[in-house]
């Protein structure tokens, strides 16, 4: 295996332990529930929309390292973002997240740091949880549980 | 087990050295590392003699099974109905039409719910179950209570992870018409009272189901001294191939229920206007079995009994004891599952690590645990917490695995703190 220090980079630890935007949004108009029933990982995240722009994010749950570190820098990542950019940075995050091992990593800038996660091939729905829940919020009205199986 | 025992190899009265030599999987390395398998409650590594049964099986022995008339038929007719009665010897039971070969305890635990459930279960009858139950043996009594109309009942346990007795008493009523327990739990480890359990169950008139998957590899089983009305159990987790397993049922029950599965092997004679069902039993197992898994999981029967059992699990209960005691002592450990009769299972918390991440560093180590709710998402809910990391022991297992587990774990708070 590859080294662990690859999988938990700093920054990952950092945002495991002091997760950012941690919290319910208040006025928000698109809620989702993500869940990975393999280990149990539960978030609920929050989107306050405005003309196709995301105003504001957050996001409550439990899980674990990878899954709130993803959750916490997604949230960074998508303030201000249109809904169609925030759709491109989940494509371009899930590919680099499945990409093969040696395939050179596209620069994703703060989120690059989950290319480690390529080389374990069972943390990658922890990885991508929280996108998968951001894709269904900003596409449905109403809240739904989403889950990554 | 005595908690706090830390014994050494070498207190046994059997060689585990020898043991691990049985078990090809062993010698490897593991990302770098030496194997340090604590995942045997998951699935269990199978013995050289396993192994062998099933190539020799094949290059030896192949052919259908109770049909043909030739050599090689016979050959694996009897390679299966030897199986068979090593089974039965197994479990003591009283006789050998009593066991029915199945592709393990999740597909007994179906055939029961759906003949004998469905024979049995009218609308406003209950069937109980405990809180500590595996998934297996909660979803197939919802889909046929949801068929019947029977009711589900959920015997509390406490915070030791014990059956609540009294509770499980109050709990059965007139409209009870079956139990299901887990001998062993597979989340806490739990070996739950079930002679008492049947006697009560009997009492009310209720069947008593038995789910034996975790009790086989390390308790002797009995039906007969239970007292139970149905025992399963899987081949795979008491060192056997994958799908293989056996339902033991009482056969007065077995006579009266309904074929599971309809198809070749289970019937006598078939016209479009009548069909008549085969004799136990065979009436319960429809087409082409596994037979090669079925011959393997004879081999590791007869491995299992080729040890002093006592010994084994005397092995095993100090492992066991030792690494609660050595898992104890890491700060922010929390152990759930502290029952004063356990086996097997060492299931537990790390403050500020989520067992999904000690599972991965674990790993990295060579440690192989597993971190998740152990299919019995209730038991995570009642103790509070999403998922456990859980280490659990098997006869090839040492001291030096324990102390393996336990620097891993150091390695992984190390890594978090």
């Amino acid at each position: 295996m590859s080294d662990l220090n690859d999988l938990y980079q700093e920054v990952i630890l950092d945002h495991n332990k002091r997760p950012r935007n941690y919290r319910t949004l208040e006025g928000a108009n698109r809620r989702a529930e993500g869940f990975n029933p393999l280990c149990g990982d539960r978030l609920t995240l929050f989107l306050t929309i405005d003309d196709g722009v995301i105003r504001e994010v957050a996001f409550q749950g439990s899980g674990c390292a990878i899954s709130k570190a993803s959750a916490s820098l997604m949230t960074e990542a998508l303030k201000g973002k249109s809904v169609a950019e925030a759709q491109a940075l989940f494509e371009r995050f899930h590919r680099m997240v499945t990409a093969p091992p040696d395939a050179p990593v596209e620069p994703l800038g703060k989120l690059s740091v989950f290319a480690g996660v390529r080389e374990f091939p069972v943390r990658v729905k922890c990885a991508s949880l929280a996108w998968h829940t951001m894709k269904a919020a900003v596409k449905q009205d109403k809240p739904e549980v989403v889950s990554t199986e | 087990m005595i908690p706090g025992t830390v014994p050494t190899a070498t207190t046994t009265r059997f060689d585990v050295d020898k043991v691990r030599r049985d078990f090809p999987i062993l010698a490897q390395l593991v990302h770098g590392k030496r194997l340090v398998y604590l995942d045997n409650a998951n699935t269990s590594q199978k013995p050289r003699a396993v192994i062998e049964a099933l190539d020799r099986y094949y290059e030896e022995a192949n052919a259908n099974i109770h049909r043909a008339t030739h050599m090689l038929s016979e050959r694996a007719t009897g390679a299966y109905e030897g199986a068979r009665l090593k089974a039965q010897q197994f479990v003591n039971a009283p006789e050998v039409r009593a066991i029915i070969l199945t592709r393990g305890t999740t597909d007994g635990i179906n055939l029961v719910a759906q003949s004998y459930g469905r024979l049995v279960l009218k609308p406003g009858d209950e069937v109980l179950i405990s809180w500590m139950e595996h998934h297996s043996n909660i979803v197939p009594w919802q889909l046929v209570c949801e068929q019947t109309g029977a009711r589900l009942r959920v015997a509390p346990i406490d915070d030791r992870g014990e059956l609540v007795v009294e509770e499980f008493e109050r709990l059965l009523s007139d409209r009870t018409r079956i139990v299901a327990v887990a001998h062993v739990s597979n989340s806490l480890g739990t070996i739950n009272p079930v002679r008492q359990i049947v006697e009560l169950a009997h009492a009310k008139g209720a069947a008593v189901l038995v789910d034996g998957a975790q009790a086989a590899p390390h308790l002797p089983i009995d039906v007969q001294a239970l007292d139970c009305d149905f025992y399963v159990l899987s081949g795979h987790k008491m060192y056997g191939p994958t799908a293989t397993g056996l339902l033991y049922g009482r056969t007065e029950l077995l006579e009266r229920m309904p074929p599971y599965q309809g198809g070749g092997d289970m019937i006598q004679s078939v016209t479009f206007e009548k069909t008549t069902y085969n004799v136990l039993p065979y009436k319960f197992e429809a087409g082409t079995p596994n037979i090669a898994g079925v011959v393997g999981f004879g081999a590791a029967i007869d491995y299992l009994q080729s040890f002093d059992r006592a010994a084994v699990l005397e092995h095993e209960d100090a492992l066991l004891g030792a690494a609660t005691a050595r898992v104890a002592e890491i700060p922010g450990t929390r152990i759930y599952g502290t029952a004063r009769e356990k086996t097997g299972v060492l299931s537990f918390t790390l403050d500020g690590i989520h067992p999904h991440d000690a599972g991965t560093i674990l790993d990295a180590e060579g440690v192989a645990v597993r971190s998740g709710q152990h299919c019995a998402q209730p038991v995570m809910d009642r103790f509070g917490v999403p998922a456990t990391i859980r280490a659990s022991f098997g006869i090839y297992n040492t001291i030096e695995d324990v102390a393996a587990l336990v620097a891993a774990l150091h390695k992984a708070r190390t890594m978090f703190a």
